[in-house]
């Protein structure tokens, strides 16, 4: 990957990051309503996931999505925007923090029931594949996805329809409070691939770059073989499932020794060893984030509420 | 003008569409080599092949979550439920996902999809694939509910409703597939969300749809022998619904009575009803009566079921009480 790109995603790594933070506070002073999951620990899955992808692939994902969103090419300013609600929200303040989208950025969602996006997914391969196009269709989704009906469903349709999906379960050990082990008959998720003979791999989700490789090699092998594959990514997020969780379930030193492998800290200290960048240059990206993250802010502060009609536009076509 | 059975008109609707526009399919539980198991698909495997006729695995959230995602991305599935019972088992994707996805994501995400069930009791099917869930889907905002009477409806409304950018679910009565009627030569569409009057009379209003139709035509022709005579309002559409047809014919009958197969208790004669109180109030001459299904998860054994069912005799009897 040249400097550039590497220096983009770890852009967009702290841009993730930032735009979080700053809605967490937003939200602690109530300016943000109803369900937020922060992605925080976890950037490094789907920018390398992204990165991978061309434009023409596509990506849909659970409600952990303001990261996602941000990859797939979505500003700072729409984000925040849809967090607080207004009307210059990429979807007009309707969605809120778990359904942003994009169709022109081929970002297909932002879906809110656990599980409930996989057999869409399928259906978004199985419209390319009706097509005759070779598209594929990156689907993410947490660890507590696998144990559901819909998961199983999915998994089922895409390896017998040979739909092309890469599956990424992005394992964070915990679906809510629950860890892997409490709710899965097996810990090592991709085995439930295996009752499908999916191919399936597995990735250190805290080295974007691990990640990136990983992607690329599932997107050439969905693409060339029109086979779905499974990829399971080992991550951890650092807040909890949403704001409000008071996390009883797990114990401050483990939340810690996952941030030891911080996975902005280690592409940091990565592109710093490998000489890619010096610590000024890495410094100019943050200080060019926050400034980012400001404006978007400010713009979401001052754009509009979305107008009284708007209740009633948007329910037919027809 | 041919006289073909709701079957036929099903078909024809479908092949019709299929030959138009190359992307308009069909999946679901049998509709491929089997042909269909009400036999409406008979022969698209052959015509078709198997890339437009798709035989799914028994699994209704793939069948309708896939049908949602092939449809977003500009495809126009025709996905076929093999009873509306089993729409509970995809209930997520035929209530919470599908009717939301256009609004939530601010216009961006279109569903163009149909999905076809087989809804209604009379066939000894046992209690859970004998329902007539109907007011149960009406009840969602952004989701489309047709459901016809007649041939001619069922042809022109399919038509439609797979032109339609929405999604829509076309309920079919499992009992009606051999009812035969006029239906025009050529290319017609119907509207959708348009009720319409079948038959005109000055006496009494009976508001309908799809089987409470069939049976509402028997008992105004019996009622005529009475010199009775019944308007029949079919709604054909229960949502977006169509009240036009309805408080026009009531405000010239004065009274009224819904007929519905499903359950009378927060049903579709309860939500006529209420609008014609609402919206017609000094109109009304009589209380508006509901004739549907009794209180009970639908038994197997015939003279129960049928008991259990609204029937003519029923039709006939609310008719000639709001007549008192």
């Amino acid at each position: 990957m040249k400097k550039e790109q590497l220096l983009d995603l770890y852009h967009q790594m702290v841009l993730i990051r930032r735009v979080e933070e700053r809605g967490a506070e937003l939200y602690q002073a109530g300016k943000i309503g109803g369900f937020m999951h922060l992605y925080i620990g976890q950037e490094a899955v789907s920018t390398g996931l992204i990165a991978a992808r061309e434009p023409r692939d596509r990506v849909i994902t659970a409600y952990r999505d303001h990261g996602v969103a941000l990859n797939c090419g979505l500003t700072a300013d729409e984000v925040m925007a849809e967090l607080l609600g207004k009307a210059t929200g990429m979807s007009h303040g309707k969605g809120g923090s778990m359904h942003m989208a994009s169709t022109e950025k081929n970002f297909w969602g932002g879906h809110a029931i656990v599980g409930g996006h996989l057999p869409v997914a399928a259906g978004l391969a199985l419209g390319d594949q009706y097509a005759k196009n070779d598209n594929i269709t990156i689907c993410m989704f947490g660890d507590g996805a696998t144990n559901i009906g819909y998961f199983h469903e999915a998994l089922n349709l895409a390896k017998t329809w040979g739909l092309r999906v890469l599956w990424v379960c992005e394992n964070n050990q915990y679906g809510m409070g629950t860890s892997v082990e409490r709710a899965s008959a097996v810990s090592d998720i991709r085995q439930k691939a295996e009752g499908y003979a999916m191919k399936n791999g597995e990735v250190n989700g805290m080295n974007v770059l691990d990640v990136y490789e990983a992607a690329k090699d599932a997107i050439d092998y969905v693409r060339k073989e029109s086979q779905p594959y499974f990829l399971e990514v080992d991550t951890y997020r650092y807040r909890g499932h949403s704001m409000g969780d008071p996390e009883r379930y797990r114990k401050a030193e483990e939340v810690k020794k996952w941030q030891e492998s911080d996975p902005i800290g280690i592409f940091n200290k990565y592109l710093l060893e490998e000489k890619i960048a010096t610590r000024t240059g890495l410094d100019e990206i943050e200080a060019r984030v926050e400034d980012e993250v400001n404006k978007a802010v400010a713009f979401a502060e001052t754009s509009p509420e979305p107008a009284m009609e708007e209740l009633f536009t948007d329910i037919y076509v027809d | 003008m041919a006289k073909i059975t709701m079957r036929e008109a099903i078909s024809q609707a479908l092949m019709e569409e299929m030959d138009r526009d190359p992307g308009v399919f069909i999946m679901g539980e049998e509709v491929g080599v089997w042909g269909g198991t009400y036999a409406v698909t008979k022969g698209f495997y052959d015509k078709y092949g198997p890339d437009r006729i798709k035989d799914t695995p028994i699994a209704e959230n793939a069948i309708i979550g896939a049908a949602i995602g092939a449809a977003m991305v500009g495809q126009r599935p025709v996905a076929e439920l093999m009873t509306i019972n089993f729409a509970f088992s995809a209930m997520d994707y035929v209530v919470n996902q599908a009717p939301k996805l256009h609004y939530m994501f601010g216009g961006q995400f279109t569903v163009p999809m149909v999905i076809r069930a087989v809804g209604g009791g009379g066939r000894q099917l046992g209690a859970t694939h004998s329902q007539t869930p109907d007011a149960v889907f009406a009840h969602f905002p952004g989701l489309k509910v047709v459901s016809p009477g007649t041939p001619e409806d069922a042809k022109g409304l399919l038509k439609s409703a797979i032109r339609s950018n929405d999604p829509i679910l076309f309920i079919e009565h499992a009992t009606m597939y051999q009812v035969r009627g006029d239906v025009p030569d050529g290319e017609y569409l119907i509207p959708i969300g348009k009720s319409k009057v079948q038959r005109e009379g000055k006496d009494v209003t009976i508001i309908t749809y799809c089987k409470g139709l069939e049976l509402s035509m028997k008992a105004a022709e019996e009622l005529s022998k009475e010199g009775i005579e019944a308007e029949i309002v079919d709604l054909r559409t229960l949502r977006p619904l169509d009240m036009e047809p309805v408080l026009e014919s009531f405000k010239k009958t004065n009274r009224a009575i819904v007929v519905e197969e499903g359950w009378k208790s927060y049903g579709v004669g309860s939500e006529i009803t209420s609008r014609i109180y609402e919206e017609a109030f000094d109109y009304v001459d009589a209380p508006i009566l509901r004739v549907a299904q009794k209180e009970v998860p639908l038994p197997y054994n015939r003279t129960l079921e049928q008991a259990a069912l609204p029937q003519v005799p029923d039709i006939i009897a609310a008719a000639k009480e709001v007549l008192q």
